[in-house]
């Protein structure tokens, strides 16, 4: 049971929900960068959600299956096709033996994912699947899938009485809520936010910025009009996490993704609240963002809801599945 | 007990800082408490960060809200202060002296004779005084097992290197500002460089991937070329 990557895409990676309990010895925990988008994958399939699966980046890797597989693909709309039959996104679909995918087109989002059911052979490094680029560790041999890389699944739910062509079961989620307003990202201010003057303050608040096309897995690059700070002294390095907002010396900010580094030295404006990585993960070079503030307490509510309805959405997918496969 | 400062770092993470200050009881301190932590984990606990001066919890939101019935943030925060409050055990845990060689051949010290030359000295002196200072590791970051650490002897000081250079080899000693550390892995980077350790300060194949700590003591010793290619064997 395994995949063989046929042509390989720009940067896909093996990636699960990130390796912590590490960053206080410098080894970031990596993982996928949109953690909504992995963790429907794998729920639509039956899977843990920390499951390993794959992330694509556009243009995207095809894969050629050699055996019968429950697979989701979920995040970003990079326009999958079966054997040149569209699959539907965020939908659980069963392709046959023999099946080569495809991504023709990026319709939207940054990022896409896809799920096995019963996940991928890979050995955990450091108890986590995902993949380390940097330092060559985690995932799949420590890099993005090349051509003719042959990735084995483990069993997952059989087949004996589904249906038995490239199709898609008759269930699927509702992504809309999630990614409407894709640009309006809430943050809470950070540490040295009342180090910026009162209006680079108000312009952090009320301009858009636009995010470079240099912005990838480490840190999203965000250009708009130059802030400007109170004297301060020279600020100690201290731990910095996924959303962190960094004030550049040359005015911009940096927004810190999945592949950051552990610690910073650099003012933190802000961090962008975890119920909104997700979508800012799914902007794309050129895109607009507004930032706005939020409030701890409305960050938890907002994460917490978030959760519950991924849970929700595992046990009613896990139902479902349960019916079929009886 | 000195005073500090707790805030969000992020809606998962949580800081407290003691000043901006480099000042090694407080560091010792941070190290109490990270251990305390890590002895006792709360439910949905990550990761205990240590920096010069401050100490960053990373917890599962969800989790820890899920578990104990309350706003996260709120919890974590009344947790670090209860540990702040416990008077110190003032343990002195005086760990070991780390000594790491340091092969200082100018093939390996890429700026070791700029150095030399800009801050007046010979290249023995340099070395000389890079060796007979005792550091502590204060955090590590940057990359997998990088330890910042510090005071290097004001002799020395060296700003950072204008422009990075592309690939700084593995095991490379640097020095910025006060600070000196070691490129666990093959990077770009911006220090100033002294010499090679053979030593590996990560190696992923082993279950503890990272040589040093916050709160090691370090203190390199000179070794020759063929030390050096000997240790590698």
């Amino acid at each position: 049971m395994s995949i063989r990557v046929v042509k390989a895409g720009i940067l896909d990676t093996i990636q699960d929900l990130g390796r912590h309990g590490y960053s206080s010895l410098g080894i970031n925990p990596n993982g996928v960068m949109d953690t909504y988008a992995a963790q429907l994958a794998n729920c639509l399939v039956g899977n843990n959600l920390n499951e390993g699966l794959i992330e694509f980046h556009y243009p995207a890797s095809q894969l050629h299956f050699s055996k019968e597989a429950l697979i989701s693909i979920t995040g970003a709309d990079f326009t999958p096709f079966v054997n040149e039959m569209p699959v539907p996104v965020n939908c659980p679909t069963v392709i046959t033996k023999d099946s080569t995918l495809v991504f023709k087109k990026r319709k939207w989002g940054a990022r896409c994912y896809l799920s096995v059911s019963g996940g991928f052979e890979i050995s955990p490094w450091l108890k986590s699947k995902a993949t380390n680029i940097k330092i060559q560790a985690g995932g799949f041999e420590g890099r993005a899938l090349k051509k003719e890389d042959v990735l084995s699944f483990k069993p997952g739910k059989s087949f004996t009485n589904a249906p038995t062509n490239v199709r898609a079961l008759h269930w699927s989620v509702n992504t809309s809520v999630m990614y409407k307003e894709r640009s309006h990202i809430s943050f809470i201010p950070g540490n040295e936010w009342n180090l910026l003057t009162e209006e680079s303050q108000q312009c952090v608040i009320s301009s858009p910025f636009k995010i470079d096309k240099s912005s990838d897995r480490m840190a999203y690059t965000l250009l708009g009009e130059r802030l400007s700070y109170k004297p301060h002294e020279e600020l100690l390095s201290s731990a910095v996490t996924f959303g962190t907002i960094q004030g550049l010396p040359d005015g911009g900010l940096l927004v810190l993704m999945a592949d950051h580094q552990t610690t910073g030295g650099y003012p933190k404006i802000g961090h962008v609240i975890s119920a909104h990585l997700p979508k800012l993960s799914q902007c794309s070079a050129h895109e607009e963002i507004r930032l706005s503030p939020a409030s701890i307490e409305d960050a938890e509510k907002m994460l917490i809801s978030l959760q519950q309805e991924i849970k929700i959405i595992q046990w009613s997918c896990a139902q479902k599945l349960n019916e079929i496969y009886a | 007990m000195a005073s500090y400062k707790i805030f969000p770092c992020g809606d998962q993470g949580i800081t407290i800082q003691f000043g901006n200050q480099i000042i090694s009881g407080i560091h010792q301190r941070l190290i109490e408490i990270k251990h305390i932590f890590e002895f006792e984990p709360f439910v949905g606990l990550r990761d205990v960060i240590v920096a010069y001066s401050s100490l960053t919890i990373i917890y599962d939101s969800f989790r820890v809200s899920q578990y104990y019935k309350q706003s996260s943030y709120q919890y974590v925060k009344q947790k670090l202060e209860e540990v702040c409050n416990l008077s110190s055990a003032k343990a002195e845990s005086s760990s070991p002296l780390k000594r790491i060689p340091v092969c200082y051949n100018e093939s390996f010290g890429l700026d070791l004779k700029t150095i030399a030359s800009s801050k007046k000295l010979s290249v023995e002196e340099v070395i000389e005084l890079h060796t007979t200072t005792t550091y502590h590791v204060f955090m590590i970051g940057f990359l997998p097992g990088f330890p910042y650490m510090a005071s290097i002897n004001e002799k020395l000081v060296m700003p950072r290197k204008t422009k990075p250079r592309q690939q700084i080899p593995a095991g490379s000693v640097g020095i910025a500002g006060l600070q000196t550390g070691i490129y666990p892995v093959i990077s770009p980077g911006g220090w100033q460089i002294l010499g090679r350790t053979p030593l590996s300060l990560f190696s992923k194949e082993k279950d503890n991937p990272v040589l040093l700590r916050p709160g090691d003591d370090v203190q390199f010793y000179p070794i020759t070329k063929d030390e050096f290619i000997a240790y590698k064997e």
